[in-house]
């Protein structure tokens, strides 16, 4: 890591175990909430928010490999925010449009001033080419009609990027999100964070919220997809970290047959798997921000990859962390509960294992 | 260092490459048979060979992170990365692989006085002189320190007696580097020298061992009262344990690099599929694993090579990447096996040493250290957990 880099890490970190430790989360999650909005306005002050919007926009432009260090740093203690749906996902969406309207908006990212949700699944799994929500035309514009499910950070959302089928193709579109029509369901999620049931029945949409071309989402979709990978794969590889962290201290500490459980070989060896495997994550979540950097339209596979590794690495963590925690471990007092569900519910988001994995393969020509 | 600078070099090199490496050895392979290993009785297999070795050699580019008066051409990481891909592009073979490359010379910059590294240094990068390592024995495989080989002072000289295991190429090489007990009443770890013997010498002698994969490589090494001058310790005397993990640390990083099958080289899964046409599932599933850990381990292994440069060495975490490199290169020539099916299971199939090179791939989790081993000194080392 460069200076910079180091110095973004340490002013997160000391930020965030102050601001949002795990029990951040279970507080929010006993008082039935899903959002933090002083949580969220101190992100934007620190220019987080605005990691990925243009500087002539307001914002810090600071690039994915930054973005990386800070959601890292989140899922290190599970930072229960709208960053990535928002700050990392809809901010790359939006700067890949030259119009005043999403300079506007993305402005607003900057400031804090939005919450931004993206409504591309229908199904069980992340497939966008397989969206049925349909975009009929009408007049200059369109009628949206169908149902998103899994829109993550869709209920505290202010506004949603829908993905849809218009005859000329896909197209994505920029609605508020209580535009008439809309109807949104929170769902009871496992890992106690704010993801959406979305209806759409003949919502109206004009032709100016089409962010990019008609019929061409993908040109926009996809940079804004790949950002939001790689920032979830570092933010599964700063939950693995986190939970082994609290794993590998938890074996010097509990003693059983008279010493430390630490002693014991055949849990020695596997926390040092554990832990290389994490190494090995690390390099392939630091890659995909680079690539991200540096050549964005050559990254797929540096992002498929990243995601792939932080699917298995986080897995691997968070089962270690309970099984090697005894009985303790599946109590819902103790925090690793939280990072295994987490776990769950990222290894889903924007693709599973299989479908990275499959993403990596095709371009490395199997 | 500007980016143009690296840019003229790359461009100076490929030119160079392509007016100087002969075309024989242009054919992207790099095997056993192909292996130039040097050393006093190397005879080589072709003049195009001994062309390559000797036009590498003049440049310091046999060991290109060395310094120059040990014959090296002093690169720093950024250039030799260069070169390294550039020799990849041209799909060059290496004109030079040697014990004394990877092993022996990081072991001597580190802990050798001037004089033993004018004077052992440069016939290593010259290919002239070819070394074996004297680490195993009977009694003292992982548990290395408790190496019993003894070496007891008379005047200048020591005097050898016992026995070493496992020594790869004991029978071709021209000399050992080897731990010698000095000092019996130390403590295990303290007792020990890393002492410089010729194969030449009287009393040592050498007895092949025929191997799983049909070949015989690795010896039993016999120490006869042989004479060695106390001059040829490296480092202290009785510290040579030190000079003995520095060397491993290397040994580690080299062997968990041939698992690796990285970025430039050719994925798996197109391999399986030219070699058994289509994949059955369960097959498939497996190499598409395989395939997102040899790239992640690729990385991970340049990442640790970038951060040396900069900090000196990557010391402990060579376990993790021995660990990772070798399960995974086993797991790859499992796959290979099962795509070859029954043509895979003879000697000299189609596929050649298919076979050969899925049993050779096990001692890589055996050799430099054991995963078991690697996993205790991460454990221990990197994690803090009690011994
Ligand atoms: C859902 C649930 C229901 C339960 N119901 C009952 C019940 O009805 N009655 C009852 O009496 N108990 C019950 N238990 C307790 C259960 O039997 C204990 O949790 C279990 O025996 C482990 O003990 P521990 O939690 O103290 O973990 P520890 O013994 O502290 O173990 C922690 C970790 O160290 C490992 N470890 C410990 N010693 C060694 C060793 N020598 N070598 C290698 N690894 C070692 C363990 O495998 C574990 O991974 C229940 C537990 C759960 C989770
Ligand atoms: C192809 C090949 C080439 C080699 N070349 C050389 C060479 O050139 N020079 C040289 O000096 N040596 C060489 N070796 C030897 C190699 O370094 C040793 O084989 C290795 O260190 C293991 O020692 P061992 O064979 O005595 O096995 P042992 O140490 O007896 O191990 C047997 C098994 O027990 C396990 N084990 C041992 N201790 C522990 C522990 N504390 N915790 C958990 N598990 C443990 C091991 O992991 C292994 O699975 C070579 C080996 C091979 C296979």
């Amino acid at each position: 890591m460069s200076e910079d880099e180091t110095m973004l890490q340490d002013a997160a970190r000391g930020f965030l175990d102050g601001a949002a430790p795990v029990s951040h989360l279970r507080g929010l999650r006993d008082a039935g909430k899903t959002l933090d909005a002083k949580l969220w306005a101190d992100m934007a002050a620190m220019g987080w928010t605005g990691v990925l919007v243009p500087e002539d926009a307001g914002g810090s432009d600071m690039g994915h490999a930054a973005a990386g260090i800070l959601a890292n740093e989140m899922g290190k203690t599970l930072v229960t925010s709208p960053f990535l749906s928002t700050a990392v996902i809809a901010a790359t969406a939006l700067r890949q449009v030259a119009s005043d309207r999403a300079t506007a908006a993305l402005a607003q990212i900057a400031e804090g001033k939005v919450i931004y949700a993206l409504a591309v699944d229908e199904g069980h799994k992340h497939a966008p080419e397989n969206t049925q929500l349909q975009a009929v035309a009408d007049g200059n514009g369109f009628r949206l009609t169908g149902s998103k499910g899994f829109v993550v950070d869709g209920s505290n959302a202010d506004r949603l990027l829908v993905l849809a089928q218009s005859d000329t193709g896909l197209t994505l579109f920029d609605v508020p999100a209580d535009r008439d029509g809309i109807t949104r369901t929170a769902s009871a999620m496992i890992d106690a964070r704010d993801a959406a049931s979305v209806d759409f029945a003949d919502v109206q949409a004009t032709g100016d919220d089409v962010v990019g071309t008609v019929g061409d989402a993908m040109t926009v979709l996809r940079p804004a997809l790949e950002a939001g990978q790689a920032a979830l794969a570092a933010e599964m590889a700063g939950l693995a970290a986190g939970a082994f962290e609290m794993t590998v201290a938890y074996l010097k500490e509990r003693k059983q047959f008279g010493i430390e459980i630490g002693r014991f070989q055949a849990l020695q060896h596997r926390a040092a798997h554990l832990w290389c495997e994490s190494e090995v994550t690390a390099s392939a979540v630091r890659n995909a921000g680079r690539m991200l950097d540096e050549d964005a339209d050559n990254a797929t596979m540096a992002v498929s990859l990243a995601k792939a590794r932080a699917t298995s690495t986080a897995k691997l963590a968070v089962i270690e962390g309970v099984q090697m925690h005894g009985g303790i471990g599946m109590t819902d007092a103790f925090d690793m509960g939280f990072f295994m569900k987490r776990g769950r519910v990222a290894a889903e988001w924007l693709g599973d294992y299989g479908y990275h994995a499959e993403r990596v393969a095709a371009a490395r020509g199997f | 260092m500007s980016s143009t600078d690296l840019d003229t070099f790359r461009a100076e090199t490929r030119a160079w490459l392509e007016a100087n490496c002969p075309t024989e050895m242009r054919d992207g392979v790099r095997n056993e048979e192909t292996i130039c290993w040097g050393g006093r009785n190397w005879e080589f297999i072709s003049d195009a060979q001994r062309d390559w070795l000797n036009v590498m050699a003049a440049k310091g580019w046999t060991v290109p992170t060395w310094p120059v008066e040990y014959g090296g051409a002093g690169m720093d990481r950024a250039h030799d990365k260069i070169l390294s891909e550039e020799l990849v592009r041209l799909k060059a073979r290496l004109p030079l692989q040697s014990f004394g490359i990877w092993m022996l010379g990081p072991a001597l910059l580190a802990f050798g006085s001037h004089e033993q590294k004018l004077q052992y240094l440069p016939p290593i990068a010259r290919g002239e002189v070819r070394w074996c390592q004297g680490y195993s024995e009977p009694g003292a495989g992982s548990d290395l320190a408790s190496v019993q080989t003894k070496a007891d002072s008379d005047g200048d000289d020591y005097i050898v007696n016992g026995q070493k295991v496992w020594t790869s190429y004991a029978d071709k090489a021209d000399c050992i580097f080897a731990l010698v007990r000095t000092d019996r009443d130390a403590k295990k770890h303290l007792g020990i020298s890393f002492l410089l013997i010729d194969m030449d010498s009287k009393g040592v002698s050498t007895k092949p061992i025929r191997l799983i994969s049909g070949s015989s490589p690795f010896c039993e090494t016999f120490f006869d009262d042989v004479r060695v001058p106390k001059a040829n310790v490296v480092g202290m005397e009785h510290r040579g344990w030190d000079v003995a993990k520095h060397l491993l640390t290397h040994e580690r990083e080299m062997i968990s690099g041939g698992g690796a099958g990285l970025l430039g080289s050719r994925a798996l899964g197109a391999i399986l599929e030219e070699q058994g046409g289509e994949m059955d599932a369960s097959t498939r599933a497996e190499a598409l694993v395989c395939e997102v850990d040899a790239l992640a381990i690729g990385l991970t292994l340049e990442r640790y090579k970038d951060q040396a440069e900069a900090g000196g060495g990557v010391g402990d975490a060579s376990a993790m990447l021995k660990y990772q490199g070798t399960e995974l290169n086993k797991r790859r020539h499992e796959l290979l096996m099962s795509a070859g099916g029954t043509e895979a299971l003879t000697w000299d199939g189609t596929h050649g040493g298919l076979a050969a090179d899925w049993l050779r791939t096990k001692a890589n989790s055996i050799e430099g250290g054991t995963s078991e081993v690697m996993l205790s000194i991460v454990s221990r080392r990197i994690l803090g957990l009690p011994g």
